[in-house]
């Protein structure tokens, strides 16, 4: 019962090339346009909120178009052991048999429908009981689910080529594999990577850098190993070859993050930010698809450009962040004998007295306020001594929290208006005029050996200038951490530093307390 | 398509993306990679694709299996990565002028 064939001749593969339709060209390239609006949108929180329903409309097409110009058919062998073949053929490779296209397969429609449900109903329901203090991590999970994705679609692909339409022949063509195994290659790099830094970030991994030893050799060595066998993989469609760059590329994944901790976390979570987008990429040459190649290509940079701000912002080289180790044990090299030095410790009515009489308060936020989920309770700060006349600013640091713009977001969520953020070089020259630098849960950026120890390993990096300020209030645990990178700070011990020895959020509902009498 | 243009495609997709990118305030660094995360999503075009496919034998039926698992994996970060911005951009607000 043939219902209806869908390809005619022997030469031409099942699927045709998408792009071979005009229409679903268009439709698809109008995705990738769409993509590009939803980016552009963010360049102002005014225009962000279009710029996704941009993204979701681009989604919406480009998953609309696929559904419809690939409905599940019923496939069936016929004139098994004939010559000639029956005419038209559909499949060339199936030497002795003729595959034919039969009626739409419900079961199978049905099928996708339900995966897009399942899918889609643990992300929305993930989405809206997330913590925003999460955001990092759940953005790292994110990142695995787009590398697995890309693993399991090169692999689809690499078993039943046909239906891709990248035979040439009876084979895979050369540059499809080429494409395929490095879409599948940088997936899996992405899948574990994020793996580990999700764990690291959602606090069920040491976040330490944990060193093996030799592993620049071995991550070099797998790397150079990846890079062969995708080459190999041009003339041996064997499935070992691509086995191997699959398992290969997951355990350098694995590799790559390990040795990287804490503050460098920004760094990596934009890297495999970026990867997830060359992933897309790759996997759009292999299909020939405008919009997954231009939204790889958008994913792609974007992710490299932030890694790179990240970078900058703390005067490292991308090189010497991938190589990882910082922080991993504090250098007891510099600075030699360990001196006690002195230094004011204050109590919350001392600080909210000080608060009250200033004129212009700078607060500088830091994965502390984060950890300690201390946003809420200072935003009502905030209020109390704007209400009382001071002018309150926030100033955050690139690299402050454990993801680009991850201070912004809290801040946010508590309710402090955009327009009091400022960026570091924003408001670096108020700190002269400031009355009070209010630092909570931040350490190295406002630890000014960053601008005058040449020994120090964060020197160089940009710094909130604290020590102008008349009064510097600095929110911390205890005296023991001395900062991710494992340096003192000078700030502690000036004379108009006042060291605010408590739990974040404990210290500033103290202060809310003090400041209403 | 040959493969000349569609990498004219992708290498202007680059320097469109670099450009875009860096147009992007700093304050909404962390919604960025939430929508990226979401619309790089768009692999799902190669997991129906892969996930409708009919074919004969085991491998085309592991490639069907490989294909709906994708959706599902692309489907999770497609809701939830629009859905995560979203909630994220409902929060910034403008002071209230008064």
């Amino acid at each position: 019962m043939v219902l209806q064939i869908l390809a005619a001749g022997a030469a031409v593969p099942v699927v045709a090339d998408l792009a071979a339709n005009p229409l679903v060209a268009f439709l698809y390239l109008v995705a990738g346009v769409l993509f590009i609006m939803a980016l552009r949108g963010l360049s102002s929180p005014g225009t962000s909120r279009a710029g996704n329903r941009y993204g979701m409309a681009g989604m919406t097409i480009a998953v609309v178009t696929t559904l419809v110009t690939h409905v599940p058919r019923h496939a069936a062998m016929v004139g098994c052991g004939t010559f000639p073949l029956p005419e038209p053929c559909v499949v060339p490779s199936m030497k002795e048999c003729c595959l034919v296209f039969l009626g739409p397969d419900f079961g199978a429609i049905v099928e996708i429908l339900a995966a897009i449900a399942i899918g889609g109903g643990i992300g929305f329901f993930t989405a809206r009981k997330i913590k925003m203090t999460d955001m990092p991590q759940l953005v790292a999970a994110f990142h695995s689910l787009v590398g697995l994705a890309a693993v399991l679609v090169g692999w689809a692909a690499y078993l039943n080529p046909e239906a891709f339409g990248i035979t040439e022949g009876f084979i895979i063509a050369p540059h499809s594999r080429i494409e395929m195994g490095l879409g599948i290659a940088i997936g899996a790099i992405t899948f574990s990577g994020s793996v580990i830094a999700f764990l690291k970030l959602a606090g069920k991994m040491s976040g330490a850098a944990i060193m093996l030893p030799g592993r620049h050799v071995i991550n070099l060595g797998t790397l150079i190993a990846i890079i062969g066998l995708v080459g190999w993989f041009t003339q041996d469609e064997s499935l070992w070859v691509i086995g191997l760059v699959t398992a290969l590329s997951f355990a350098i994944g694995f590799l790559l993050i390990i040795p990287i901790g804490g503050a460098d976390m920004p760094v990596v979570v934009s890297m495999l930010n970026s990867y997830s987008g060359w992933a897309a990429a790759a996997m759009g040459f292999t299909l020939h698809n405008t919009a997954m190649i231009i939204t790889g290509a958008l994913v792609g940079s974007s992710g490299a450009i932030l890694s790179y701000i990240m970078c900058k912002a703390m005067n490292r080289s991308f090189i010497s962040v991938i190589a990882g180790g910082f922080g991993a044990a504090p250098e007891a090299a510099s600075g030699g004998a360990k001196e006690q030095r002195p230094w004011k410790r204050g109590s919350a009515e001392d600080a909210a007295f000080l608060l009250k009489e200033a004129e212009t308060v700078i607060i500088i936020p830091g994965y502390g306020m984060a950890v300690a989920q201390a946003q809420h309770v200072l935003r009502e700060m905030g209020d109390v001594l704007k209400k009382a006349g001071v002018n309150v600013k926030y100033a955050i640091h690139p690299v402050a929290g454990r993801m680009p713009g991850h201070m912004n977001v809290l801040l946010a969520e508590a309710n402090v208006p955009y327009d009091e953020v400022f960026e570091l070089e924003d408001i670096n020259g108020e700190f002269a005029q400031a009355d009070v630098a209010f630092i909570i849960g931040a350490n190295d950026v406002v630890n000014p050996a960053a601008k005058t120890d040449k020994s120090s390993p964060i020197y160089g990096m940009p710094v909130f200038d604290v020590d102008k300020a008349k009064t510097v209030m600095f929110i911390k645990r205890s005296m023991g951490g001395v900062g991710y990178s494992g340096v003192d700070n000078d700030v502690f011990y000036m004379d108009q530093t006042m060291m605010l020895l408590a739990d974040a959020k404990k210290m500033v509902e103290d202060i809310v307390k003090a400041l209403a009498h | 398509m040959d493969f000349v243009s569609i990498l004219s495609i992708f290498v202007m997709a680059c320097f469109v993306g670099y450009y875009v990118v860096w147009s992007v305030t700093p304050a909404l660094h962390t919604p960025l990679m939430a929508v990226t995360n979401a619309i790089s999503s768009v692999i799902v075009v190669g997991a129906l694709i892969a996930a409708a496919a009919s074919g004969i034998g085991a491998a085309a039926g592991v490639s069907k299996w490989l294909g709906l698992g994708a959706v599902v994996l692309a489907s999770i970060n497609i809701f939830g990565g629009f859905a995560v911005t979203a909630r994220m951009l409902a929060m910034y607000k403008k002071k209230e002028k008064k």
